[in-house]
């Protein structure tokens, strides 16, 4: 589980990456949604994984033998959200200047490729 | 001493009434009122710290703690030196309020002068009031930035702004200084707290780091009481309206460099390197700022200068070390203000009415202002140091320090010496200013015809002058009981025997006073001519410290920076993340081979279903990598492979309110993107050749990217595998029942344990929601996307030969029956997102995922029917619901507030409900119906608004044949 996990990571970072040093806006759009994912799972997996342990506590307390650790999902789920939020700002940030320049380069010349 | 809460009331004061005539409105009778408000509240100020007195005499230090952060807790605390210091900035700024209602033109911005003023002074009581050290710098700082603000009020001067920002970044600098200084302090001491420090005295000045301490709390120091070699930037800020200049240089700004002096003596004071730095430092401002006064031309350049040598001296009588040193400082710092808050009023006056400072030009005013002249001949007699006035018997305390002998006969003799000189030159500008502005020939052609200024213009200045001549007079009696409070707060049981009388004799001093007046009366007489013909004192005037200021200004505010950005084009996004990537790999290589990952290498067990579906996803990403140049959609939606692989992941490894959160935000997304996708420029494979550049690039990236990917996918192995020894999530799980009233121990995280930041993470989500919309009201695509796109031309196109049909009629027929299934779907998913909401608190579900389910619902139904049936049958007011959400989320945390309890503290109860059995009732369910609302508002808004976009170019060209209204 660990190794095809952090394999996947890498390979998302590593696409992410590629995507991000690309002069078009919509690339580094999909490269910074693709290494989102990636530190989403990075952070979320920091500790250890936990298959088939219960997400909901059952009596008054619970203990991290029995449960999944709800920390990282916390954390997770908080950056799923301003995730999200910060790709709506990018997009449009995108429309705007692709309006102003009149090109989809990330530096609003298409001089370079 | 009780803990009472006068000296709180004393500095808010101040700032309550600053917001109260910043909001005033109205030319005139704001005017009249901002001014009244200032006085009355100084003179508040004022009353209510001489309430304080009989508390202080009885001997002990109102101390009062407001808890605040463990280890810094907002600590008030008024011993007698700052008694005295209240005194004079409440009294001092009652007086300015008061010349400044006349002062000051109407057509002016009063509000703010009075606004900034208020504050100023606010700003000033919270320096001498604070009793923690840290809290003692944020006033020091806010000193500044009013002082700035105060001193740049007539901005549309260049002077004005020069002044003030010389002014900041001195005293700023200086107070960044102050603050390192203070950490020192409070590291050596243990405790940023003021008595801890003062009671430290001993631990400190055996401290190996006792020389930079006091390096850094000086240079603080030194920076606001302009002393040499930062003494420039007094004389600029002169350009302040001179209400202003009266204030900074009497009893606030200026003075609270003294204070800290006075204040820290008995920490760091006693040291050969206190003697050496302070002493030097304040001979040499002393005899350099009363040499400089002597030479200036205009009336407030003299008094600038004088300001810093009384500083100067003010400074080198706590530097000599004695005790009586710091009492006669301490009398000096009382009689500086008074003589020179009114001095400045007077040139002020003169200014008014006359309409110019110069000294050549001015003369014989004193046939026009009697009672003006009077004042100020009383004034600067004072500041000359003629007997019977306060100015002489703290320059008697000082000359007779000079010859205490304690440093050696060469050391004695010429300190004494400079003294007396510096004495002199005193004497001879303080001529200079009375001379040349009453005296001689009354003065023609001046730019307006003098007169004397109105009654309450010289009300305060006969005040201050009276003092002036009160104190003189009967020193033990008017000033006596306050000196001996302050200093004794300062100086403990250490308080030596001094006299505070006008004839003690003929004393050595008495006739260095002597000798001081006669040599000053023979300067000016004999340099009369040369003072008028000169535009800056000989010797000292080449050696300006403002040019030099203005010199390092300009090559590390602009020149370097330039240069920096010519060499390293920093303007291009490309360069920049480059360097960005390349530097986190670095730090993250560096990182991890310094450090040994401490996990021995075992290999995991792999299920293979989990391998293969993560093969899948990172084909998915891989493919999105390569397509997302030349086919954005192909690309969009391999990304979209990859988000459902990680949510299906997030399944697997037990997580199922992060997949429900990912799943949905990952369809937000995409249609998102989708949206936007139509005002791309269009990108066809193989038109542009590849150049070797293009190649290189290309390799050098898939390089970076590779390495980046083996670096975090070994660094994600090796944190999965090693074991967490201890981590706070076992006090979630143990306390979300008990205390939040949940089993969903995530959810309980975020809407309880942690609200506060989900607080903040809504208004993330609602200001870039406001963000996306006000950008796109602004926003204009590019030409060759106006049109509509292709495919919904060919799509129109049948309707627009066919006559009785609408453009839109074919894509209304093809979309009839999805549409009509989503719209009977969409009051299930409304449902759906009611029932994720209520379940949230204790079953996977929750605010952000019920809320993004109802706006998935909102645009499907956009996309079904189309935007403008959608506006027609339903009023969806995104902005609205943000702010209802913001509202009550915020109000939900008021709401403990009214139970005594700290911000959003939740509560919980189960309630027995008919049909609906038992039911958790938690406030935070309510904070969780305000993240609800939030996201609602926030993706509907942001959704909509790019729809919108579409639909607004075929309705501007609306005669266009292709015009067509598609939707969503």
């Amino acid at each position: 589980m660990e190794l095809v996990l952090a394999a996947a990571i890498g390979i998302l970072a590593a696409s992410g990456v590629w995507l991000l040093l690309r002069p078009r806006t919509f690339q580094v759009i999909i490269g910074l949604t693709l290494i989102s994912y990636a530190v989403n799972l990075f952070i979320f997996s920091i500790g250890g994984l936990r298959t088939g342990a219960d997400p909901v506590l059952q009596g008054a307390a619970g203990d991290l033998a029995q449960y999944a650790d709800p920390l990282p999902q916390a954390l997770v789920l908080t950056a799923i959200v301003i995730g999200f939020a910060t790709t709506a700002l990018f997009l449009v940030v995108l429309l705007a200047s692709r309006g102003l320049t009149g090109n989809d380069h990330v530096d609003g010349e298409d001089g370079t490729p | 001493m009780p803990d009472n809460a006068l000296p709180s009331a004393i500095v808010c004061l101040p700032f309550a009434a600053s917001v109260a005539v910043s909001l005033l409105r109205g030319r005139c009778g704001g005017h009249k009122l901002a001014a009244w408000l200032m006085t009355a509240t100084a003179l508040l100020g004022l009353v209510l710290s001489l309430w304080l007195y009989p508390a202080l005499a009885a001997g002990g230090v109102w101390r009062q703690v407001i808890p605040w952060a463990p280890g810094l807790d907002l600590v008030l605390r008024v011993d007698g030196f700052a008694w005295l210091f209240m005194l004079l900035v409440c009294g001092i700024g009652a007086l300015v309020g008061l010349y400044a209602r006349y002062y000051m033109s109407p057509d002016d911005p009063l509000a703010r002068f009075y606004a900034l003023l208020l504050a100023f002074m606010g700003s000033m009581l919270g320096i001498v009031t604070a009793g923690n050290v840290i809290q003692l710098v944020f006033f020091w700082e806010m000193t500044s930035l009013f002082s700035f603000l105060l001193i740049g009020y007539w901005h549309h001067g260049a002077s004005a702004r020069d002044g003030a920002r010389m002014a900041l970044i001195v005293t700023a600098g200086g107070g960044l200084c102050l603050f390192a200084g203070v950490l020192l302090l409070g590291h050596i001491a243990g405790s940023y707290d003021l008595d801890a420090i003062l009671a430290a005295g001993d631990a400190v000045r055996a401290h190996a780091l006792y020389t930079p301490t006091l390096l850094l709390v000086l240079l603080g120091a030194f920076t606001k009481s302009a002393q040499f070699p930062f003494h420039f930037w007094l004389p600029q800020a002169m350009s302040a309206p001179t209400p202003v200049s009266a204030y900074l240089h009497s009893a606030t700004m200026v003075k609270a460099g003294v204070f800290l002096l006075v204040r820290f003596w008995p920490v760091l004071g006693g040291t050969g390197e206190w003697f050496w730095i302070v002493g030097g430092v304040g001979l040499v401002t002393l005899v350099l700022g009363a040499y400089s006064a002597m030479f200036e031309q205009d009336l407030k350049g003299v008094l600038a200068y004088s300001t810093i040598s009384h500083l100067g001296l003010i400074t080198m009588l706590v530097g000599l070390g004695s005790a009586l040193g710091v009492v006669a400082a301490i009398f000096h710092i009382v009689n500086h203000a008074t003589f020179k808050a009114s001095l400045f009023m007077a040139a002020g006056a003169v200014d008014h009415e006359a309409g110019t400072r110069d000294l050549r030009r001015l003369g014989g005013l004193r046939r026009v202002m009697p009672v003006t002249a009077t004042l100020a001949l009383v004034a600067a007699a004072a500041m000359a140091g003629v007997p019977l006035l306060n100015g002489f018997l703290s320059k008697e305390m000082f000359f007779a320090e000079t010859l205490a002998g304690r440093h050696g006969p060469l050391l004695d003799v010429l300190t004494a010496v400079l003294a007396v000189a510096a004495s002199a030159f005193g004497v001879a500008y303080s001529i200079r200013f009375v001379r040349g502005a009453f005296f001689g020939r009354l003065a023609t052609g001046l730019p307006r015809q003098p007169h004397e200024p109105p009654l309450w213009m010289r009300v305060p200045i006969g005040l201050l002058a009276l003092a002036c001549l009160l104190v003189g007079v009967l020193p033990a009696r008017v000033i006596g009981p306050s000196l001996r409070l302050a200093a004794g707060a300062v100086l403990g049981d250490g308080m030596p025997a001094y006299s505070l009388a006008v004839w003690h004799g003929l004393t050595t001093p008495l006739v260095m006073s002597v000798c001081a007046f006669v040599a000053g009366c023979l300067l000016f007489a004999g340099l009369r001519r040369r003072f008028a013909g000169l535009e800056a004192a000989p010797l000292t005037g080449r050696l300006s410290g403002k040019r030099i200021f203005e010199r390092a200004l300009a090559v590390f505010a602009a020149d370097i920076p330039r240069r920096i950005e010519r060499r390293y084009p920093s303007r291009r996004l490309q360069p920049q993340l480059l360097l960005i990537v390349l530097l986190a790999l670095l730090a993250g290589t560096l990182a991890a081979t310094s450090a040994p990952f401490g996990f021995h290498p075992r290999w995991s067990s792999v299920d293979p279903a989990f391998a293969l579906l993560w093969l899948l996803g990172a084909a998915c990403a891989i493919g999105a990598a390569s397509q997302a140049k030349f086919h954005r959609l192909a690309a969009l939606v391999l990304t979209g492979g990859a988000g459902l692989v990680s949510c299906v992941s997030f399944v697997w490894l037990s997580a199922p309110d992060l997949a429900a959160t990912q799943l949905l935000v990952e369809v937000v997304t995409t249609i998102l993107i989708l949206l936007g996708l139509r005002w791309l420029p269009k990108r066809i494979e193989g038109l542009a050749p590849e150049s070797r550049a293009h190649r290189f690039r290309r390799r050098r990236d898939v390089f970076i990217a590779i390495a980046v990917g083996l670096g975090v996918a070994t660094l994600a192995y090796a944190a999965m595998m090693h074991p967490v020894a201890d981590s706070i999530s076992r006090f979630f799980l143990e306390r979300a029942y008990t205390e939040g009233g949940g089993r969903n121990v995530v959810n309980v995280i975020l809407v309880d344990f942690r609200g506060f930041d989900t607080l903040g993470e809504i208004s993330v989500l609602a200001i870039v929601a406001l963000t996306v919309f006000a950008l796109l009201r602004r926003f204009r695509p590019a030409a060759e996307s106006i049109d509509a796109p292709l495919q919904q031309q060919r799509q129109a196109a049948p309707d627009a030969d066919q006559p009785g049909r609408a453009p839109d009629h074919s894509l209304t027929d093809y979309l009839m029956i999805p549409g009509l299934i989503i719209q009977l779907m969409f009051p299930l998913i409304l449902l759906f997102g009611l029932h994720l909401f209520l379940r949230g608190h204790d079953l996977p579900g929750g605010g952000f995922v019920a809320g993004i389910t109802v706006s998935v619902a909102l645009i499907l139904l956009y996309m079904a029917r189309g935007a403008r049936w959608v506006e027609a049958h339903l009023r969806v007011l995104p902005v609205r619901w943000i702010g209802a959400g913001l509202l009550l989320a915020a109000g939900t945390g008021l709401g403990s507030l009214a139970f005594g309890r700290p911000f959003l503290t939740s509560y919980f109860r189960y309630a027995e409900l008919p049909l609906l059995g038992q039911l958790p009732l938690a406030s935070a369910v309510l904070f969780d119906l305000g993240v609800f609302c939030v996201v609602v508002g926030a993706t509907t808004l942001m959704l909509i608004a790019l729809a919108h976009q579409s639909l607004r170019r075929p309705r501007q060209a609306a005669d266009a044949p292709a015009a067509a209204g598609g939707p969503g």
